[in-house]
């Protein structure tokens, strides 16, 4: 029996809903078990998050089924329209119609409901680069068809930094994942790490002696190359360019960076992260160093709360610090610390094990396919699921900066848990037709 | 379009792997390894370690009367996050009866220093009356709460000197070896019993592991409570003290300053252990107790200087028996023995008067004593130690030293309260420093009529009769007869010794009890006669002089009187001792006698109840008293400027006028006391 014959049921991939619904209960569960007090009549009480959440999951499930339902041509045929439409509401945020929560304006109100359009676009730019990529026309290898592709990306995530929600903005930086995969140089990957090296010895190196040390660098380099350089001057030029780069990289943008670009919490969380004071310059008017405290008491609370858990944790409703609010965000974007501190190491290593089994899972979906619009869109996917795993769960435990974004499908949030089950289920949907070359 | 890039997934998925792998590491550590020490800090936040004081042991008499228990005291809490707008604070405020800016004061205070979440006390102690009127009306207002707490209840009104009092730890008592094992907050025994047996009373605190959250509220048990341990109470004292004979001891001190000190011979137990001037020991208690305690530091009349033990006087005359004792133990008199005394003594040269000058009023040794012939026992100390027995007069006087230090002289005797003194008795050491080795017994014949260098405590006046009633030992004088109904518990153990004395024959002993039984029957201490019980007694007129800028000047004579009753198988063992206050048969010798009557009959007869009330209302606090304090107090000022001067020639400027002044303030007083009193 071929591929085609088989039921739509049997060419469902179970293995990935079988991991979202057990995430998707364990964050209920989580979530359950920050709010629920012992003398608690009932357990459905309407005002609490986790009903809240309940019922956030039912609609996805309902909304995940409809999607099953529909055509996958449908998915190949909307991206620019989607595009379009939610790069629409994301300016709408912008204008006095949104609606801002806790000094982002990233939030916009329909009156029925309330959603943030910068999770929305994520959906849309994921399908956008799979369709664009996809063209006829497009050819990845020129340098004209990968700046498009990238501007995709990074146009909504300028957006969304002008909205004050950084966090949100960064994940757009995992749709490189998908264009790496579709041939994106490595140089590009090269270039983008030494400055992410450079940047952080810019953060942890006076200015002065990283001046000393590039210069040092460059001569060393020319000394070694002293052979090929009788030859050709070449060398000496691009040796001359990247030393001349960095140190306008390191004295001018990074400062420049840290006092317009980014906000003074942000360059402070930065800072916190890499266990540095941070200096006098970067902290920009209105910041008061509260907020630097703040966020390091949270990443403080949320450290120990993991580590009170042990080897087997304390068990299910018996957490002493995620129960009595010592970690704040804990429904959100701290709620790793609930499965820490209740569940020890072992359920830690378990639940990461098991995104880590759901980003192979996608990857290998991803290379089945016949169809490069749905490989694209997986790694999309991947990418967003990767890069929320690293950045929430690494701050929870001290290994990343103090970004607000939620751990995917558990993390209490309607907008949150609709858009990936929407990203989920639409991958399933386009690999159950994985015989087909959709375009 | 050909897939040129497939390679990559592999890179994709190793990154993939990677990064899951980084972070299990990472918990690894901070879960297991526990690397940060995050556990303690888990526990030390969320989990509130609470000490269960348990109630504080019992203090009973010796008929099992309630000396000291605890009481529930309450205070009142407020949770100021709680206090609604429709709050009645002036309605409060009249009932718990404090004025309404006061309130409101207390208040702001407690949210600075707790915040808004926190319960705290706002008032403590309540009266039991704004307790009552609160607790009736305490619905009506939200925030509000009454939390109650043990407090020491000296319930029977006496005895604040015995007990002591309980006191919260201070910083530098932790850091001592005895309080290492306290905390901050916890509360230990000052003075008194409550400090001495401060290991047996406490008991053992309980301990509750609680939950909080985040603002510091209590949430319920940790580990449904597996780990708490209960609060054992302390044991209970049991003590000889007679608590009506204590009450009544108390009431003839008042307004006097000195003591009276009542001992059972027979157990060494004390019976009566009153100071003067004596106070109402509920100060020591409630809301008010730190100025109530800085009040009685600052009075000149120094209530709570434990006089019976702290304080030394030269016996006077009560010393005579014992002086008697050593000259019969040495052999150097027989019970015949007479001395022609005229009126003086003059066989040093210097007259030591003599208030008797009738011939033949020492005839002999129980003559002598009865009727306290100074000149026979400065005769009969000087033969005591110039004994031919020994090579010279340093011996002889060393050797009347050890019967003294026997007798439980010049140093503590060991009462179970602490701060005890011991007197003081010279040695040859002493005069050899004194008079440049170039002495005599002529320097020093004073010292047998109890005066010159010897100096004794009430409580080791008392002693000395406790030998004397028992003919030869005595027991420590202590409070505690048992701990938890246990007689024999360790700390008790030194009291069970029985301290022989000397080796003094009994027939000594019998002859020496023969004169103070003269002294009541037909001497000097006539007043302590009781109609059915042979009293013995011996009164004391003490002089005493005090230094005023280097000079001395003699003060009024102290009254003294001990005693012991009944003469065959002695019941009770006295020592009374009034400041200041003249003749020993005229103050100490009536309190006596009504202490014996009160103790071995129960009551005071209808026709002594007007020397009970004299005794009571007497009043004898000389004014130099107050003038004296003052100096003192200034003294001890400019030895703390002088401790630390500096060069700083505005303080020294300072040194000088304030030691001017001071010279002043002295003459005055040395005037004023010469007009008084005469001198």
């Amino acid at each position: 029996m071929s591929f085609k014959e088989k039921l739509f049921v049997e060419r469902i991939d179970w293995l990935v809903v079988f991991i979202y619904l057990l995430l998707c209960l364990i964050g209920i569960a989580c979530i359950f078990s920050v709010e629920h007090r012992s003398t608690d009549i009932t357990f459905f009480l309407m005002k609490q998050n986790y009903m809240k959440q309940i019922i956030f999951f039912g609609v996805s499930l309902l909304i995940g089924l409809i999607i099953l339902m529909l055509d996958s041509k449908i998915f190949t045929s909307i991206p620019f329209l989607g595009y379009t439409l939610g790069f629409f509401l994301l300016l709408l945020a912008l204008t006095p119609l949104g609606k801002g929560v806790k000094g982002s304006h990233s939030w916009l109100n329909l009156g029925f409901l309330t959603f943030q359009p910068g999770e929305l676009m994520k959906l849309f730019t994921a399908l956008t680069i799979a369709k664009f990529l996809t063209l006829q026309d497009t050819n990845f290898a020129t340098l004209k068809h990968r700046v498009i592709c990238a501007a995709f990306a990074i146009v909504p995530m300028l957006i969304i930094i002008l909205q004050n929600e950084t966090g949100l903005a960064l994940v757009y930086l995992s749709f490189f994942l998908a264009m790496y995969r579709e041939g994106l140089p490595n140089i590009v990957i090269v270039i983008g790490v030494s400055l992410l090296i450079l940047t952080l010895a810019t953060l942890l190196i006076p200015k002065t002696i990283l001046f000393y040390l590039l210069s040092g660098l460059a001569v060393f380099f020319l000394y070694l190359s002293r052979r090929q350089l009788r030859r050709s001057r070449e060398i000496l030029f691009l040796v001359g360019g990247i030393w001349l780069v960095g140190v306008i990289f390191s004295q001018a943008l990074v400062p420049f960076a840290f006092t317009h670009v980014l906000k003074g919490y942000q360059v402070q969380r930065i800072y916190t992260m890499i266990g540095q004071e941070t200096p006098a310059e970067y902290i920009g008017e209105g910041i008061d160093t509260k907020k630097q405290n703040a966020s390091e008491y949270n990443v403080s609370q949320s450290k120990i709360a993991i580590a009170s858990g042990g080897f087997f944790g304390k068990g299910f409703l018996n957490g002493t610090q995620t129960q009595y609010n010592w970690v704040p965000e804990q429904r959100t974007d701290f709620i790793f610390c609930t499965i820490g501190e209740q569940f020890g190491f072992f359920g830690s290593t378990l639940l990461v094990l098991i995104y880590m089994i759901l980003l192979l899972r996608i990857v290998s979906i991803a290379e089945r396919q016949r169809s490069q619009f749905t490989r694209i869109y997986a790694y999309c996917v991947s990418g967003i699921l990767f890069f929320h795993l690293a950045i929430n769960v690494g701050m929870t435990i001290g290994l990343a900066p103090v970004i607000g974004i939620p751990l995917p499908l558990i993390s209490y949030g309607g907008t949150s848990l609709v858009i990936f089950t929407v990203l989920i289920f639409i991958l399933i949907r386009l690999d159950a037709d994985r015989q087909m070359v959709l375009r | 379009m050909a897939d040129f890039t497939q390679n990559r997934s592999v890179f994709i998925k190793i990154v993939f792997i990677a990064l899951p792998l980084l972070i299990i590491l990472r918990l690894l550590f901070l879960q297991v390894f526990d690397i940060g020490n995050y556990k303690q800090a888990a526990l030390g936040q969320a989990v509130y370690i609470k000490k269960v004081y348990p109630p504080r042991g019992i203090i009973y008499d010796r008929k099992n009367k309630v000396l000291m228990n605890n009481s529930i005291v309450y205070d009142l809490v407020v949770e100021p996050k709680k206090i609604t707008s429709d709050f009645d604070t002036l309605f409060l405020c009249k009932l718990i009866n404090v004025p309404i800016e006061d309130f409101r004061y207390q208040l702001k205070k407690v949210i600075i220093k707790n915040g808004w979440q926190k319960p705290s006390a706002l008032f403590k102690n309540l009266s039991p009356i704004s307790v009552a009127r609160l607790q009736e009306n305490l619905y009506d207002f939200s925030g509000i709460d009454l939390i109650e707490h043990a407090e020491r209840n000296y319930h029977y009104g006496c005895g604040g000197t015995i007990l002591g009092y309980i006191n919260e730890v201070s910083e530098t008592q932790l850091k001592s070896d005895r309080y290492s094992d306290y905390q901050k907050g916890d509360y230990i025994g000052i003075n008194g019993l409550e400090n001495y047996y401060e290991d047996v009373l406490k008991g053992v605190p309980g301990v509750q592991y609680l939950l909080r959250d985040v603002k510091q509220r209590i949430q319920g048990p940790y580990k449904e409570g597996r780990l708490d341990s209960s609060a054992t109470p302390g044991k209970p004292l049991q003590l000889y003290l007679d608590a009506d004979l204590q009450k009544l001891t108390e009431e003839l001190m008042a307004n006097k300053l000195g003591s009276a000190v009542a001992i059972d011979p027979k157990t060494g137990g004390i019976l009566a252990f009153a100071n003067g001037p004596s106070f109402d020991p509920t100060l020591l208690t409630g809301a008010n107790k730190g100025a109530n305690l800085s009040k009685m530091l600052n009075d000149a009349t120094k209530p709570l200087f434990i006089r019976a033990i702290q304080a030394k006087y030269p016996p006077g005359s009560t010393f005579k028996p014992l002086t008697a004792l050593v000259a019969l133990d040495e052999g150097v008199i027989t019970p015949d023995y007479g001395y022609p005394c005229m009126g003086g003594y003059y066989a040093c040269g210097r007259k030591v008067a003599c208030t008797h000058s009738g011939h033949g009023h020492a005839s002999n040794l129980a003559l002598a004593i009865a009727n306290s012939c100074n000149a026979y026992f400065c005769h009969v100390f000087r033969l005591a130690i110039d004994s031919r027995k020994y090579e010279n007069v340093h011996i002889g006087l060393e050797r009347w030293h050890d019967y003294m230090t026997s007798f439980g002289l010049g140093h503590p005797i060991g009462v179970d309260i602490p701060h005890e003194n011991g007197g003081n008795i010279p040695d040859s050491n002493y005069f050899n420093r004194t008079y440049n080795d170039n002495w005599n017994s002529c320097n020093m014949a004073i010292l047998g009529m109890g005066q010159g260098e010897v100096e004794m405590t009430p409580m080791q006046m008392a002693n000395s009769m406790c030998i004397l009633a028992n003919k030869g030992y005595y027991y420590v004088p202590h409070f505690v007869k048992s701990i938890d109904a246990d007689p024999n518990h360790p700390l008790l153990k030194k009291y069970k010794e029985k301290k022989v004395v000397a080796h003094i024959a009994d027939s000594s002993f019998e002859y020496v009890i023969a004169g103070m039984q003269a002294v009541v029957d037909q001497g000097t201490g006539m007043i302590a006669k009781m109609p059915d019980v042979v009293v013995c007694a011996k009164t004391g007129t003490a002089q005493n002089e005090r230094m005023i800028n280097g000079q001395k000047v003699k003060l009024q004579n102290h009254s003294m009187f001990v005693a012991f009753a009944p003469r065959r198988d002695p019941k009770i063992a006295v020592a009374v001792c009034i400041e200041n206050a003249g003749y020993g048969a005229t103050w100490a010798g009536p309190i006596a006698s009504l202490m014996i009557e009160r103790y071995l009959k129960d009551s005071i007869a209808e026709k002594r109840q007007y020397l009970v009330k004299k005794m009571k209302d007497a009043k004898i606090i000389p004014n130099y008293t107050y003038i004296l304090d003052s100096l003192d107090k200034q003294m001890a000022r400019q030895k703390d400027l002088l401790k630390n001067r500096s060069k700083d020639s505005l303080k020294r400027d300072q040194i000088i006028k304030d030691s001017l002044s001071r010279r002043n303030d002295s003459l005055t007083a040395r005037y004023l006391i010469r007009k008084f009193y005469h001198y």
